[in-house]
């Protein structure tokens, strides 16, 4: 009998990142990542940009060449996890058979949200998460003249600056009363409608769809609650994620939002970890359970579970960080930036480049800089080293603030 | 087909046949070359890819752009006349031989 190892479900960002970290640190049991995708391991974050606009091709959205991972010793294993035995610690697979594992990590991720729409099945309404769904949409796009993105989230923002470069004439309907409303300020959200309407995206803001209207089973149109009919002959429904959490809920573990993990990303059975989006955690940034769906999430939640395995056991406080790039703009954020009770804009909008400060308890808690790569780096820096929060409203008012500056020389004097 | 040579801080070479079109650091992570970390996936966000280009290179390799450079300034090691984002330096013909050093520490 072969020896049990680690069993990885899913082979996105947390669970590859899982499986690399393990050998990085010297773990010598088996280590198989499950992935019923139907691709070897690829990254998410350029299919709705640069894989999008043809930038990047299929060879560079891999984490690494099929043979890295048979020369590592990872098995990749195009079967799906059925269910957990814990008191057996075996994973029931669809064909059949069952697997033992020593530490099982999961991985599960998460499947975009999917609205009840009527007219939701028609042909040209598409959703965005998987290779596939990104192979075909930018198929669609070559063709596409008019598109309808329902929800002004990072993804479906992201691929409104794609299309629009492209040609097609873009309308984004938000039910918030401003995009990316969950997760930035409405700073940035100004800016960002701003450059969008400036590439010739349209909005509407406060308002639902209805339903969606085909012709011989293809969309034709969009209707909102408020606005009139919208022509459509693309539909891309961007409206969230729900974390893959049935596999943990079935197996008796729990769940809320997420599968619920301590600081060390551990389950309540202490053999099982999550890991990446569909894990809700401790997060010390924000002081209170969340789950962060961003890759810097994944992969230092992978990092910190294959450490664990192999005896070195620490607390997750990773710095969160985040991009998104939505044509010729970086938006990059440090920290968490949903529990600000102050904030300051740093630098003109106007100019392209500027930050805003979020302060909370007249510390600063999180930085957003569009442009401005440096106060980013700064402020991840300054998060890392608990510095960040020594910087009040009234020090960022001051005259020629700067943060790199600040950093540079807190470095000096620390 | 360009070839690539990554130097790691302790001596450590390994060379890697790329593809014309793909950058340096996608070179190094899909063929597992160890001190790349490359977590932004190449995206110019994270400064986990940098380079030191080798003296001979420079000129081919030509000077990082706005957003880089300020992301160098970044870095977790120490930044250097020959440092690089890895991850913007796209491979062609005309960087067939390419050396580069990886830095002690990326994070």
């Amino acid at each position: 009998m072969s020896r049990a190892g680690v069993i990885i479900v899913g082979g996105g960002q947390a669970g590859v990142q899982t499986a690399l970290s393990l050998r990085e640190l010297g773990y010598n049991r088996p280590v198989t990542i499950f992935n019923d995708d139907g691709h070897p391991p690829y990254q998410r974050p350029p299919l709705s940009k640069a894989f999008m606009t043809g930038k990047l091709g299929l060879e560079g959205l891999y984490f690494r060449n099929p043979d890295f991972f048979e020369r590592s010793g990872i098995f990749l294993e195009a079967d799906r996890v059925e269910a957990i035995d814990r008191v057996a610690k075996k994973v029931i697979l669809r064909s059949g058979g069952s697997r033992d594992y020593a530490a099982l990590v999961l991985a599960t991720g998460s499947r975009n949200r999917t609205l009840n729409l009527p007219g939701a099945e028609l042909d040209g309404v598409v959703s965005l998460r998987s290779l596939d769904d990104a192979v075909a949409l930018r198929e669609r796009l070559a063709t596409a003249r008019d598109i309808v993105i329902i929800g002004g989230g990072f993804i479906g923002l992201e691929f409104a600056a794609v299309a629009s470069k492209a040609g097609a004439q873009v309308h984004v309907v938000e039910a918030a009363p401003r995009i990316m409303g969950r997760a930035v300020s409405p700073d940035i959200s100004a800016y960002f409608t701003r450059r969008h309407i400036a590439r010739g995206t349209t909005f509407s803001f406060g308002d639902t769809v209805l339903r969606i209207n085909g012709k011989s089973g293809r969309v034709v149109s969009v209707e909102t609650a408020r606005e009139a009919t919208l022509t459509a002959d693309l539909v891309l429904i961007g409206v969230g994620i729900v974390p893959n959490v049935e596999l943990a809920h079935e197996a008796g573990l729990a769940t809320d939002n997420g599968i619920v993990v301590d600081e060390h990303l551990e389950t309540s059975d202490p053999s099982i970890s999550a890991v990446g989006d569909c894990a809700v955690y401790p997060n010390v940034f924000a002081g209170s359970m969340m789950r962060v769906e961003s890759v810097q999430n994944a992969v230092d939640h992978g990092r910190t579970v294959a450490a664990r395995l192999v005896g070195n056991r620490y607390a997750y406080a990773s710095v969160p960080w985040f991009w998104s790039d939505q044509g010729e703009d970086k938006l990059q954020i440090a920290g968490i930036s949903t529990n600000g009770d102050t904030r300051l804009v740093q630098g003109d909008p106007a100019s392209g480049r500027f930050s805003v400060f979020l302060f909370r308890n007249n510390g600063l808690a999180c930085v957003e800089s569009v442009n401005r790569v440096a106060d980013h780096m700064a402020a991840r820096n300054l998060l890392k080293t608990n510095r960040l929060g020594r910087i009040t409203p009234d020090m960022a008012q001051s005259r020629n603030f700067d943060l790199k500056t600040f950093a540079a020389r807190e470095t000096v004097s620390a | 087909m360009p070839t690539v040579k990554y130097i790691q801080s302790d001596g450590t070479e390994q060379v890697v046949n790329a593809s014309a079109g793909i950058s340096v650091m996608q070179a190094a992570i899909t063929n597992g070359v160890p001190g790349i970390l490359a977590e932004c996936g190449g995206a110019a966000s994270c400064a986990t890819c940098h380079v030191y280009v080798d003296e001979a290179w420079l000129g081919k390799c030509g000077p990082p752009g706005d957003d880089e450079n300020e992301m160098l300034e970044c870095t977790a090691s120490e930044r250097r006349p020959n440092s690089r984002l890895s991850c913007q330096i796209e491979l062609s013909d005309e960087l067939d031989g390419l050396i580069v050093r990886t830095p002690e520490t990326q994070s």
